[in-house]
């Protein structure tokens, strides 16, 4: 699919690279997110990737929709070899099950599959942040193994704890703050996904790649 | 520095937004009513994106122990200054010891106190604008309370020359009870019924009384989608209305997600943002009509100017 432009009311321009969660798309996304932001144009406020779409906002008194237009299609065609740069790798130590991970005996008995088999599944995989939202830091990575491919909670948990590793649908994530939540809660990591005084202050950023790993914590 | 004697509903302290940090899933803030917000900054003779404080729904008195200049500016507020009334979208001096209240009067929302030198409180993530539901800037990510002390900035001018100006009348914006407010169709217009489309534009919404500064919910004939109402989440901004299933369109305001799940049917203009913002929940109602963006950016454009031009010796 050709990637369409369109105005998301008058301060913001919308490029639709497609209508799914696909690793590829999701690659050309943050490809042109990072073209765009190697050179920011001035009036260019900050861009917003999600999975098959990046969102620009800018400032109508500085910029028209046709110059940011302009941009973006000067950039489309540097999109396949920037594509190709070596992503960031992040490692997060995960203690699964027990109280650290409430749901991970539910999941693995709806899959009919041991807690091992759970954590194997899980961990043996590299991670792609497709997005981040829902709340500040939290990251959509993507995708499952087919296995683990497990609906929401029917009434989403009041408050889940910050550093919950969690499943929903073909997507995991790891709770940044206390939050309420829906996804299914299958570990705990230690590390701190938002330190507002830290540089930077989010661990992850769209388009990072991202593995798990168990850890006993008490070992 | 200003302290803060009793507050009530929505007090916090905003600036023009938490620029950059969308990407990461935190929201931009900043004033409701950024026209409002902006010209009492101006009249306090601070840059527009100055921090100062917004009330919503409630009340704030406060003390300063320092000679100062401030300007109120918004709708649905009066402004008091020791003994004195002070019309909105005028700044005036204030001697130390006076007392200050925005105290509810007549129809809108949400009202601005700018002080002159901006309110000087630390930054988070480049921002002051505070984010209650992330705990994020401000005073300690929270509305404000009694006893609050909240340091002022030095002025850009010595504070005789910024008291007794104002905003002429013609370049305020028109705030109504049963606005007419402009929106740019789509981005996902064609997910809904052409019926659909037409009731959109022709039926009054009332604004909702679980309208907040994240979204005004909109209560009026129900929108049918063509094709299911899931989209897989993209960017979102403040203005672009969202339908779920129910039908009900969601206005996103201030405090808006950075992405959203729902088709969004269109989005309302920059400079009618503030004559919506100011809309009483439970009461007023508004109606639809398209614009080009084109139109929309020139409108913003003559708005934003007219501000500038607009301050003048009271």
């Amino acid at each position: 699919m050709k990637p369409r432009l369109l105005p998301l009311g008058d301060s913001a321009l919308l490029i639709q690279f497609g209508d799914q969660i696909d690793l590829e798309i999701n690659r050309r996304v943050q490809a042109l997110d990072s073209l765009l932001r190697a050179e920011a144009l001035a009036g260019m406020i900050e861009t917003v990737p999600a999975y098959a779409t990046l969102l620009v906002h800018y400032d109508p008194l500085a910029l028209t929709y046709e110059q940011v237009s302009d941009r973006i299609r000067a950039e489309m065609d540097r999109i396949e070899s920037n594509a190709t740069r070596a992503p960031r790798r992040i490692e997060i130590p995960v203690r699964y099950g027990g109280a650290s991970g409430p749901d991970l005996e539910w999941v693995a008995a709806h899959h009919q599959l041991s807690l091992a088999d759970v954590i194997h599944l899980h961990t043996d995989r590299t991670y792609t942040v497709y997005m981040m939202g829902f709340t500040p830091g939290f990251p959509y990575l993507g995708k499952l193994h087919p296995a683990l491919i497990t609906p929401r909670l029917d009434s989403p948990r009041p408050r889940v704890p910050a550093g919950s590793v969690a499943i929903a649908g073909e997507q995991t994530g790891v709770y940044p703050l206390d939050s309420p939540g829906g996804w299914r809660l299958i570990g705990w990591t230690p590390l701190r996904l938002f330190d507002p005084a830290g540089s930077p202050p989010f661990l992850f950023a769209p388009g990072d790649e991202v593995r798990f790993r168990n850890e006993a914590m008490d070992a | 520095m200003l302290e803060v004697i009793e507050a009530s509903g929505l007090a916090t302290i905003q600036d023009l937004g938490r620029k950059g940090w969308r990407r990461f899933g935190v929201p931009l803030s900043g004033p409701m009513d950024a026209f409002a917000f902006q010209a009492a900054n101006l009249l306090a003779g601070n840059l527009s994106e100055a921090a100062a404080l917004e009330i919503g729904g409630g009340e704030i008195e406060l003390q300063t122990d320092q000679d100062c200049v401030i300007a109120a500016a918004g709708a649905g507020y009066s402004l008091s200054v020791y003994t004195w009334e002070f019309p909105l979208w005028d700044s005036c001096f204030v001697r130390a010891g006076w007392k200050i209240r925005l105290g509810k009067n007549g129809s809108g929302m949400w009202a601005y106190l700018a002080v002159a030198g901006g309110l000087d409180i630390a930054p988070m993530l480049d921002s002051r604008s505070t984010y209650v539901r992330g705990h994020i800037g401000g005073l300690e990510g929270r509305l404000l309370q009694e006893g609050d002390q909240l340091k002022i900035g030095k002025p850009r001018l010595p504070l005789l020359e910024l008291s007794a100006r104002t905003l002429t009348e013609d370049a305020r914006p028109a705030y109504q009870e049963a606005p007419q407010i402009a929106v740019i169709p789509g981005p996902q217009n064609e997910c809904f019924t052409d019926e659909s489309l037409k009731t959109f534009f022709s039926s009054p919404y009332r604004v909702s009384t679980t309208s907040d500064r994240m979204g005004y919910r909109l209560e009026g004939a129900p929108l049918k989608h063509s094709h299911g109402a899931d989209l897989i989440s993209e960017g979102l901004t403040i203005g672009s209305i969202q339908v779920p299933a129910d039908g009900q369109p969601i206005v996103m305001m201030a405090d808006c997600a950075t992405t959203g799940g729902y088709p969004k049917i269109a989005s309302v203009i920059r400079s009618d943002l503030p004559v919506l913002a100011q809309c009483t929940p439970g009461k007023d109602s508004v109606r639809f009509s398209g614009i080009t963006l084109q139109a929309a950016q020139t409108k913003y454009r003559v708005m934003m100017e007219k501000m500038r031009n607009g301050i003048v010796d009271s």
